[in-house]
C-alpha cells in the first residue's frame, strides 16, 4: 500500500457539500483532504441566493455570530408577470422564528468563510487544484489524479458541482440532457441601503425573496428571481437548457427583457451592475440522480442532483447530504470497510431524511412542467392577470357579463381537450406530492 | 449593456491555451450550433466565411453550458488549470 500523499478521506470540492463532508470527518479526528479548483473557496461559484440557517446551523452552530451574511429574509414575494402587467402575492414573517429564517449571502464570501472555519477545525485545504481523474484499483475508488500529484485515501467523497465530471468517469452517471439542467444568469447590482429599504418595504438588515414567473420567460420553463442585499440586489433566472436551443434565446437577453419589465425595473432603477455571473442549476431531480455510492466512493450535493426545484433549495441539501457523507465515511473507517455494501448506510441516512422524501415527492414535478411548461408558465400567469385587469376595470358594463365573458374566453383560448390535460397534470402533480 | 460591457465585471485569469475544445469537423456538419447561443457569455461564434468555430475561451464563465446543449455531446470540455478561470468576487 502507497504511504506517500494518503489520507484517510478526499472529497473533491470546496462548496457546502464538500466543506459540510469534510468538517464532519475532521471533528471525529480523522484525517481529511479537501481539493478546491479554485483559488478560493466559492471563487468559482453562484447561486440566486439565500443559506437557511436551520441546516446551516446543522453544520456550523453559531455561524450567525461571524459569516458573512446580507440580509435575514421576511418577506416572500412571487409575481405573477404578464407581457406588460403583474399580479403579486407578498408573505411577511414578522415573528422573531429563528428557524424559519434564511439569509442572503454571496457565496464568494459565505464559502470561503465556511471553509476557513473547517481549516480551523482540522480539515486540510488544498485550493488551485484541480481533480482530473479517479484512480481506480480492481473497480474501486482508491484515490485522485491531480494536474501535478496522485494522492491516495480509503474514501473519495465526489462534491464537485453540477458539471461533476468525475461522476461520468467513474460511471456514477450518464450524460446529462439540456431537460435536467437550468442556465442561471444574474447580475448583482449596487444600490443604495435606503433605497433597496423603501423598494422592498423592508427595514434595516431585513431582505425580501422576490420569484417571477412569466414576463421574458412567459411560456417556457423558467423563473426569475431577486434577492436583496445589504448595498445591492441580486437580480437572474434561469432557464431550462433545452427551452433556449429550441427557442434559440441567449440567456442574459432574457434577463435584460426581464430588468425592463414595468413592474421590475423601478426596483432596480439607477443601480449599477457590479458582478454578472452565470451558472448551471441541476433541475432534473429524484429521476435524474446518479448512483450515490460505490466502492470507495460517495458523490453528494450538485454534483448527485440535489436540488428541490419547488422550493428553491440547494445548499441546504447539499450540506446535509455531505454531512451525512461524512457521518458514513466515519462509519467505514472504524469498520475499515469501504466497499459499497458499508457505504450504502449513505443512501439509508438520505432516504430517512428530507433531503430523498423531498425530492422524491417531487419527483413528476419536471415531468410535468417539461409537457406543460406553455399553460402552466404561459396562458395561465397570462390568464390571471386578465382576470384582475377586467376585476378592477371600471367601465360601466354589468359585472355579470364581464365575468361570463372572461369564463367563456378561457374556452374560446383553449380547447377543452387541452383545458382537460392541464387539469389531469395538476392532479398528477399534486397527487404525486399530498399521496 | 452590452454582454461584452457585463463580462467586464467578472474576475478571470485566463490560460495561454483553451480548456474548450470543439471537434471543427462536427461543428461543421452541427444543424443547431446550440452554443452560439446557449453560452452565458458569448464564448461561441460561428464564423460562416471560413466555416469555423471561433471559440472566445477567456470569456468563459465555467458553467458547462455548452457541454450539455453540443448536438453531438463532441465539444471537449474540461475546467482551466487550478490557477486560470473565473474568479467571481460575489457569486
Amino acid at each position: 500500500m502507497r504511504t506517500e500523499n494518503r489520507t484517510e478521506v478526499i472529497v473533491v470540492g470546496g462548496g457546502p457539500a464538500g466543506i459540510a463532508c469534510a468538517v464532519t470527518i475532521a471533528r471525529a479526528g480523522r484525517e481529511v483532504i479537501l481539493i478546491e479548483r479554485g483559488s478560493f473557496s466559492g471563487s468559482k461559484n453562484v447561486f440566486g441566493g439565500a443559506i437557511y440557517a436551520k441546516p446551516t446551523r446543522e453544520i456550523f452552530p453559531d455561524f450567525e455570530k461571524t459569516a458573512p451574511l446580507e440580509r435575514k429574509n421576511v418577506i416572500h414575494k412571487y409575481a405573477l408577470l404578464g407581457d406588460e402587467d403583474a399580479t403579486e402575492i407578498s408573505y411577511r414573517n414578522n415573528e422573531d422564528d429563528n428557524d424559519a429564517v434564511s439569509y442572503s449571502v454571496f457565496r464568494s464570501k459565505f464559502d470561503r468563510w465556511m471553509a476557513d472555519e473547517a481549516e480551523k477545525e482540522g480539515v486540510i485545504l488544498i485550493t488551485e487544484t484541480v481533480v482530473e481523474d479517479l484512480i481506480l484499483d480492481d473497480g474501486r475508488v482508491v484515490g485522485v489524479k491531480t494536474e501535478l500529484e496522485e494522492y491516495y485515501a480509503n474514501i473519495v467523497v465526489l462534491a464537485d458541482g453540477v458539471n461533476s465530471l468525475l461522476a461520468k468517469k467513474v460511471g456514477l452517471r450518464n450524460n446529462i440532457s439540456p431537460y435536467d439542467v437550468a442556465i442561471s444568469v444574474k447580475e448583482v447590482i449596487k444600490l443604495d441601503k435606503d433605497k433597496i429599504n423603501d423598494r422592498f418595504h423592508l427595514r434595516d438588515d431585513e431582505g425580501c425573496v422576490y420569484q417571477l414567473f412569466g414576463g421574458s420567460m412567459l411560456g417556457m420553463l423558467g423563473l426569475g428571481f431577486i434577492y436583496t442585499n445589504k448595498d445591492s440586489v441580486s437580480i437572474g433566472l434561469g432557464v431550462t437548457l433545452n427551452e433556449l436551443v429550441e427557442n434559440k434565446i441567449k440567456p442574459y437577453e432574457l434577463l435584460d427583457k426581464l430588468k425592463q419589465h414595468p413592474s421590475i425595473a423601478p426596483l432596480i432603477k439607477d443601480g449599477e451592475l457590479l458582478e454578472y455571473s452565470a451558472h448551471l442549476i441541476p433541475e432534473g431531480g429524484y429521476k435524474c440522480m446518479p448512483d450515490l455510492f460505490a466502492d470507495g466512493v460517495m458523490i453528494a450535493g450538485d454534483a448527485a442532483m440535489m436540488v428541490n426545484n419547488m422550493h428553491w433549495e440547494g445548499t441546504n441539501l447539499a450540506m446535509m447530504s455531505g454531512k451525512f457523507a461524512g457521518e458514513t465515511a466515519l462509519h467505514a473507517l472504524l469498520e475499515k470497510d469501504y466497499t459499497a455494501e458499508t457505504l450504502s448506510h449513505y443512501q439509508e441516512r438520505l432516504e430517512q431524511s428530507f433531503v430523498l422524501k423531498d425530492l422524491k415527492t417531487y419527483k413528476d414535478l419536471m415531468d410535468v412542467m417539461h409537457s406543460r411548461s406553455a399553460s402552466f408558465l404561459g396562458y395561465f400567469p397570462q390568464k390571471i392577470n386578465e382576470f384582475f385587469k377586467m376585476f378592477t376595470t371600471v367601465d360601466s358594463i354589468p359585472k355579470k357579463e364581464k365575468y361570463r365573458g372572461f369564463i367563456k374566453s378561457i374556452f374560446n383560448d383553449r380547447n377543452p381537450l387541452e383545458l382537460f390535460k392541464d387539469g389531469g397534470n395538476l392532479f398528477k402533480l399534486l397527487w404525486g406530492i399530498l399521496k | 449593456m452590452s454582454i461584452d460591457e457585463k463580462l467586464f465585471t467578472v474576475k478571470s485569469v485566463p490560460d495561454k491555451v483553451s480548456h474548450l475544445k470543439p471537434e471543427a469537423g462536427l461543428c461543421c456538419i452541427c444543424d443547431s450550433k446550440a452554443c452560439t447561443y446557449v453560452c452565458p457569455a458569448n464564448v461561441y461564434e460561428w464564423d460562416k466565411e471560413n466555416e469555423k468555430l471561433i471559440v472566445n475561451y477567456e470569456n468563459c464563465l465555467e458553467c458547462g453550458a455548452c457541454r450539455i446543449a453540443c448536438e453531438r455531446q463532441s465539444l471537449g470540455w474540461e475546467y482551466p488549470k487550478g490557477t486560470k478561470g473565473v474568479k467571481f468576487k460575489l457569486g
